[in-house]
């Protein structure tokens, strides 16, 4: 009984979990070095960056939007916190500098979409490339290299023998979970998604829980700046290209849907680590970086027609 | 021009949606050159009979004949090809093509390039367009021409197709005196080229100036087919409305207290006119009209869902001033929409979240929603209000609609809500749960709640209020008490009489 009201609430989940074990097991079988743990922590560090964003993907997905600015704003905040620390500023004044600008260019958003009512995909759209050059005019175009230690160390750092990258995006996801299920954000944010104008007429503020929905992303997008920056050791303006696409994909492999309004924040970490588990695994058995790019893109549409697949015969 | 022979006949219609009987054999023909009107109240199944013939519901059941020949329409397309043409209130056009290039959809004239001919898609569109003297470039974007302009767009769409028979849904709903007048000379044109008009409307002087014949359906039934001539408007009405009162309405009076809400020349430019009416706490008060009466659009103007020109609201006898849903809520208002999984319910939340959704702030610190008291309300109402649901954890999508109603009800009484706006609050619910409401609005005026009624079932309206208002053309035509209210009486004023 208990476990069938288990599968019932996360059946979704579940099956992507499956699917993830299902793939370990096999690039296992083609490559035993897979499976030890060094091998794992790789993983999840790699995985940190693309699973962080998705945190804040799966918000801005599950309330009906898309955000297509995130990998635009990493670059942003990721330069002007180098410069920065470049201009000898302390580090923790760095890092807040680098998250408030991500959170603004991301209430940027929300405001365009909540108050100037304009389609998610073109808000982000022109904020994607308002960031993008943003960056390159603030740096000049050339990356901003070279660290102290100190910086360094949250990224190369570890806590009882885990990298500080991956404490960071299990904290991220605790909290990410915390406030999806037990906050009135993240009550508003299924609401919107479900059923905006329902929501509207139950008297809630809609607009200012969009905007918040879309800082959120950005926030977390300069959080995976930090980190990014650090493993690095240098901040690029032409970094996070195309990792907007990495985060709605791990969103929606982890079964959040694109009409909004349902989804589940574990789902995404565990699409964005089928993601990573896919990229390791074929960088250890020796395929090309081309074929990867192939082969993600299948894993992606083969993902979706299967949930919708069995989302048709549950109906 | 009627020549003696039926182009169509339907015999033993019967159309039955899930929990309902749509149409139940039901009669009608049409003669050649006739203007056939379709007269029967909100729901009487008249949109369900068109759609039958415009190919929108083939699941009927009955025979149809065209020209004596037993016909099949299974789709809108095998509709066109039999010549079977349909206009609707909201019109089908691109508003960003042109009237030409509207007219020819689908079936552009090609040239032998395979690129399409625009200059026959031109002419062959101006001189349909002129043969029915509409006056319309052919050449101009729909959206630069006005409704009435656009509606000949689509009659010349339909003629361009061959059309026999010509339905017209409430064409003159959105029509000015003038242009009325032009839609009728168009139609008398169509009549005499040998078309047949099936016209449906609810405005009484139209159907005497342009109708020859009148069916009257009533709950799914043919009630009567007559002449127009030598009928009159109360026996019209009569037919629409003559029905014993089946449902019983266990209406429990309560001596209404202080005044709840007064409102004070409410407008909204062509959309309210002038509304002044006061609601007390322990009535209810029905508001009746017909179909884009402004009965809708006078709640959402109440709860602050749209904006208004004029007019003031006071409520217990103070001028509040409401500009937004959350603001309406604020001062204690709810509102039932009328779509309930449109506008009332957030489908894939659970049972729980949709009734505290417009309170959550109660069960909430510094953001923080406390779970158990939240759990405690919603199940209180469950309880309350018997919601029959697997759990408070379920999806209000897997409820029936009645209980998906009490939901809704449930998210107001938890929002402390004292003046309650009912829009159709019963509408596709099964009857037993309709006796749950109405005993629930009973429970809730006898403490002191203010409810206004909203209902397109005029024996609802009849059976459950205290005092009804009916609405025509975005104005209160007029008040009746509770005992002086009749059907026909009603009627009669949301059909623009006196």
């Amino acid at each position: 009984m208990r476990v069938k009201s288990l599968f019932l609430q996360h059946g979704r989940q579940l099956t992507t979990l499956f699917v993830l074990i299902l793939l370990s097991a096999a690039l296992w079988a083609l490559s035993p070095h897979f499976m030890s743990l060094s091998n794992w922590l790789n993983i999840a560090q790699q995985t940190a960056i693309n699973a962080i964003i998705a945190a804040g993907m799966t918000f801005v997905i599950i309330s009906a939007g898309i955000d297509l600015s995130v990998g635009s704003i990493l670059a942003l905040s990721g330069v002007v916190m180098a410069s920065a620390l470049q201009a000898g500023a302390p580090v923790p004044l760095a890092l807040l500098l680098c998250l408030v600008v991500g959170a603004l260019c991301g209430s940027a958003n929300g405001l365009l979409i909540a108050r100037g009512k304009l389609p998610p995909f073109i808000a982000t759209l022109g904020m994607m490339s308002v960031a993008r050059g943003a960056a390159l005019i603030f740096s000049d175009g050339r990356p901003v290299s070279g660290f102290a230690p100190g910086f360094r160390a949250i990224a190369n750092g570890e806590f009882l023998a885990i990298p500080l990258p991956v404490w960071i995006m299990a904290a991220v996801y605790l909290i990410a979970h915390l406030v999806l299920s037990r906050t009135r954000l993240g009550r508003y944010t299924y609401a919107i998604g479900g059923n905006e104008e329902a929501t509207l007429l139950s008297g809630v503020n809609v607009k200012l829980h969009k905007t918040l929905v879309y800082s959120l992303a950005g926030l977390l997008s300069a959080l995976a700046a930090i980190l990014l920056t650090a493993r690095l050791n240098s901040a690029q303006p032409i970094a996070g290209m195309n990792y907007e696409l990495d985060a709605i994909a791990a969103t929606v492999i982890g079964g959040t849907s694109l009409l909004g309004g349902e989804g589940q924040i574990f789902g995404t970490l565990i699409g964005a680590f089928i993601m990573g588990v896919l990229r390791n695994g074929l960088n250890l058995l020796g395929v090309s970086s081309f074929v990867q790019q192939t082969v993600i893109g299948a894993v992606i549409i083969v993902a979706v027609l299967l949930d919708m697949m069995m989302k048709k015969r549950r109906s | 021009m009627i020549s003696g022979r039926p182009v169509l006949e339907m015999h033993h219609i019967g159309q039955v949606f899930p929990g309902v009987v749509a149409l139940d054999d039901v009669h009608f023909d049409l003669m050649q050159g006739e203007v056939h009107v379709l007269l029967g109240e909100n729901g009487a199944g008249k949109s369900t009979l068109v759609k039958i013939l415009s190919g929108a519901n083939p699941r009927s059941s009955g025979q149809i004949l065209l020209d004596g020949v037993e016909v099949r329409i299974e789709t809108p397309r095998r509709a066109q090809e039999l010549g079977i043409a349909i206009i609707y209130q909201e019109l089908n056009l691109i508003p960003a093509l042109t009237a030409a290039e509207n007219i020819f959809l689908g079936r552009e004239p090609r040239r032998r390039s395979g690129f399409i001919d625009q200059k026959r898609v031109v002419t062959d569109a101006q001189s349909l367009l002129d043969e029915l003297h509409a006056g319309i470039d052919a050449s101009r974007r729909v959206c630069e021409l006005s409704v009435a302009q656009q509606q000949m767009v689509e009659v010349a769409r339909a003629l361009s197709l061959q059309a026999r028979i010509l339905i017209m849904d409430e064409p003159t709903s959105a029509l000015t005196g003038q242009e009325i007048g032009e839609l009728f000379a168009l139609i008398r044109r169509l009549t005499q080229r040998g078309v047949s008009v099936i016209y449906i409307s609810h405005r009484m002087e139209e159907i005497f100036e342009i109708g020859e014949r009148v069916t009257v359906l009533r709950d799914g039934r043919h009630i009567e087919t007559r002449p127009i001539a030598g009928t009159s408007r109360e026996e019209l009405v009569r037919l629409m409305v003559n029905r014993e009162l089946k449902e019983h309405f266990p209406k429990v009076r309560v001596e209404p207290g202080a005044e709840a809400l007064r409102v004070e020349k409410l407008s909204r430019r062509g959309v309210l006119e002038e509304i002044s009416f006061t609601l007390r706490r322990g009535e209810v008060l029905g508001i009746a009209g017909l179909l884009g009466s402004g009965r809708t659009e006078l709640a959402r103007a109440l709860f602050g869902a749209d904006p208004v020109d004029g007019g003031r609201i006071f409520i217990k006898g103070k001028p509040v001033r409401i500009g937004s849903p959350r603001d309406a809520i604020h001062q204690g208002i709810g509102y039932l929409t009328e779509d309930r999984k449109g506008q009332g319910l957030v489908l894939n939340l659970a049972v729980r979240e949709n009734i505290c959704l417009a309170s959550l702030a109660r069960f909430s610190r510094l953001g923080w929603v406390s779970r158990t008291r939240e759990s405690n309300a919603a199940s209180g109402f469950v309880d309350k209000l018997r919601i029959r649901t697997p759990g408070l954890g379920q999806q209000v999508r897997y409820l029936s609609g009645g209980n998906q109603q009490k939901v809704v009800m449930s998210k107001w009484l938890c929002s402390e809500s004292r003046i309650l706006l009912f829009d159709e609050p019963t509408r596709g619910i099964d009857v037993g749960a309709k006796v749950e409401i109405y005993q629930l609005m009973n429970k809730l005026a006898a403490d002191g709640a203010a409810i206004l009624m909203i209902s397109s079932e005029l024996a609802e309206i009849i059976g459950m209020s205290d005092r009804v208002l009916v609405m025509c053309q975005g104005r209160i035509a007029g008040e009746l008490p509770a005992a002086e209210a009749t059907q026909q009486k009603i009627l009669n004023l949301a059909l623009g009489g006196n």
